[in-house]
């Protein structure tokens, strides 16, 4: 979870702006990504025909997920694995406590899992002296900065190798200056496996649950939730409760997809079936609620929980590209994360819906056909009938509602700015105006529509 | 009402109407996987492809890849020189840490992403493949599908308690997006494609 924090999301993104090489890096940096999706989806031809069934998929989970759950709860014990349910992030972070004092340990080690950022895990563990580890090498290197990920899939996209450098510097002490990504990898490598080598618990995430056979699928590139896993006696696997599918066979669908989507690569280098504890170890599954099930009570918003964390409609997001994870003080950052956190907190996140151009950009990517933009838009709508508008928002729609319901002052107002555009384009290009931060103002036409109208109209 | 009861109710009183699940048949193909396809992919995610005939052929090539003092272990009794009962069965961390070269069999891959089907049956213990510095998996040519719905018609007719796809090397482009070969798991990933129609 993060720390407290009052400024807005257009606030924390003029913070990211001011360093406007490393805007534009991390812009073409994720532009980049969403290109190599792009290219890898279209060498399949039945990729829409994927899409599609992979949201039917999750429709109908959606819509029958009582009995899924149900139905992966006896699977699942029956393969040996002892199921936790925790209706809020704080009972999930007492579960994990309990277990890990139940192993009579102090330490633990984890792969990626979002879930653990939403309920504020890491801080919880630290109050309570357990140590933390995390392993994906992305987290790792956020968690030695003192800074939550800002992406979803790539943890430090934000971060410059230099300043990773100096991150390693200074905690795993190699020399200052060293930005070698391969030198910088390896060190982390064996800091890291040392942690594997020695942790009794170890935490994971999870991408998939079969309600079928009771199986959840972990997906990594460096192997990290593996090498947690059956290194320790003690596996614990959070998931959110929507993260269930019906049957095996369509984890055929969603690997098709995931990371193809994410990444543009083929499928992740490890996608790991955990059915049964080895012998001699544990696994605990707690499935986790968290407002999940009053997002799924929300008609316009319930499909939000399709999302399988692919990051596509972070990566193609022109808001997103140019304004950083961060700015989005949430865990799930860019557009899907800006129709999730509402739910959680309306009064918090009043301000993510409006962090978007509604380009519709996030929904044509998203493999599981979440209407993303819609959903910002009616988020928008629900938060201003609810009075969580933001107050400068409040105030400019005050004036655009006079303006516009008024024939007179519209055409007055359309005449000045022209005007000061042309003769006078200091008066708006300066800091006072928000719209000309990160941005030119454009050339004015020479009339507006209505005088080219009247115009026109007389001399036919 | 405990936190199980009272999200279950709160699930039911939330979800909507049943829809219905798609069919799955368009997708699945006749025609066996392209091995061809399969060693293209596997090359582009970082891992090395060999055709052989023989389990000796296998062997050499691990000591021409390898050289000498190296840990090579397997449990496959075909490859009886690498076959070490004592560190196979191991729960001494140290036994298993310094391992160069793990081979085991995997059952079968898939073409569209290079990937290759392996149970904790073949791995003998679940750490191995990925604790080790060096991965090889063998493979008989004939056992390649298209893609992975092919690939899960062929999964439900085995039972595993610990089951991975494995595609390629561990990896990262954490820092910068520069791909790094060797994460956490192994430096390299080798398959050994075995022509059993001699």
């Amino acid at each position: 979870m993060m720390e407290e924090q009052t400024k807005d999301h257009a606030e924390l993104a003029l913070e990211f702006n001011r360093d406007e090489d490393r805007v534009n890096w991390h812009d073409e940096t994720l532009w980049f990504i969403r290109q190599k999706r792009d290219k890898i989806a279209h060498q399949i031809p039945e990729w829409e025909t994927l899409r599609e069934a992979a949201s039917q998929i999750k429709n109908n989970v959606l819509s029958n997920l009582h009995n899924y759950l149900q139905q992966f709860e006896a699977n699942a014990i029956a393969n040996g694995i002892t199921v936790h349910w925790a209706a809020d992030g704080a009972e999930h972070n007492r579960i994990v406590h309990e277990l890990i004092n139940k192993a009579n340990v102090v330490r633990m080690v984890k792969s990626k899992s979002m879930l653990t950022e939403e309920c504020g895990l890491n801080e919880y563990l630290a109050e309570h002296g357990i140590e933390v580890i995390d392993s994906d090498l992305g987290e790792r290197i956020v968690q030695l900065a003192g800074e939550p990920p800002s992406h979803i899939v790539l943890p430090c996209i934000h971060k410059k190798k230099e300043e990773i450098g100096e991150i390693f510097h200074q905690h795993l002490g190699i020399e200052a200056g060293i930005s070698d990504p391969q030198f910088l990898t390896e060190t982390a490598r064996q800091h890291l496996r040392e942690v594997f080598l020695t942790r009794k618990v170890a935490l994971t995430g999870v991408n998939f649950a079969v309600a079928e056979t009771g199986e959840f699928v972990v997906c990594t590139n460096e192997g990290n939730a593996d090498m947690g896993a059956h290194l320790a006696d003690v596996h614990i696997a959070s998931m959110g409760i929507e993260k269930i599918i019906p049957e095996r066979k369509h984890l055929g669908v969603f690997l098709r997809l995931l990371t193809r989507s994410a990444t543009g690569q083929p499928i992740t280098t490890y996608s790991s079936h955990f059915k049964k504890p080895r012998e001699g170890s544990e696994i605990h599954i707690i499935l986790v609620d968290n407002g999940r099930t009053v997002q799924l009570g929300r008609k316009d918003f319930r499909n939000s929980l399709k999302c399988i964390r692919c990051a596509a409609c972070m990566n193609t997001c022109p808001v997103y590209r140019r304004s950083g994870g961060h700015s989005y003080h949430t865990a799930v950052a860019g557009p899907i994360g800006s129709i999730l956190a509402p739910n959680l907190d309306m009064e918090k996140y009043a301000d993510l819906p409006f962090a978007s151009t509604l380009c519709g950009s996030c929904s044509n990517v998203c493999p599981v056909k979440i209407d993303i933009h819609q959903q910002l838009y009616k988020w928008r709508q629900v938060l201003v009938k609810n009075g969580y508008a933001p107050t400068a928002k409040k105030a400019g729609m005050q004036l655009m509602t006079w303006t516009l319901s008024s024939p007179g002052a519209y055409r007055m107002a359309g005449k000045a700015g022209r005007w000061v555009l042309k003769h006078a384009p200091f008066a708006v290009n300066n800091s006072f105006n928000p719209w000309y931060k990160q941005r030119d103002m454009p050339n004015p036409p020479a009339q507006s529509f209505g005088e080219w109208f009247a115009k026109n109209k007389a001399g036919k | 009402m405990n936190s199980r009861d009272k999200i279950f109710a709160a699930v039911k009183a939330s979800q909507p109407a049943t829809t219905p699940l798609p069919d799955m048949h368009s997708f699945e193909r006749n025609a066996a996987g392209s091995l061809d396809k399969f060693t293209t992919v596997l090359k582009t995610v970082g891992g090395s492809v060999y055709y052989v005939n023989s389990y000796a052929e296998v062997a050499n090539i691990l000591h021409d890849i390898n050289g000498e003092g190296k840990k090579i272990i397997s449990p496959l009794t075909e490859l009886r020189e690498f076959y070490n009962e004592a560190i196979l069965n191991s729960t001494h961390i140290s036994d298993l840490q310094d391992i160069d070269v793990f081979i085991i069999k995997g059952q079968f891959a898939v073409a569209e992403n290079g990937a290759i089907w392996v149970t904790d049956k073949e791995m003998h213990q679940r750490v191995l493949p990925f604790i080790t510095q060096h991965l090889a998996i063998i493979i008989n040519a004939e056992n390649v599908v298209p893609t992975m719905h092919e690939a899960y018609d062929q999964i439900s007719k085995t039972s595993y308690g610990f089951g991975t796809f494995i595609a390629g090397p561990s990896k990262t482009a954490d820092i910068e997006q520069s791909l790094v070969i060797g994460a956490h798991g192994p430096r390299s990933m080798t398959a050994f494609v075995m022509n059993t129609s001699l």
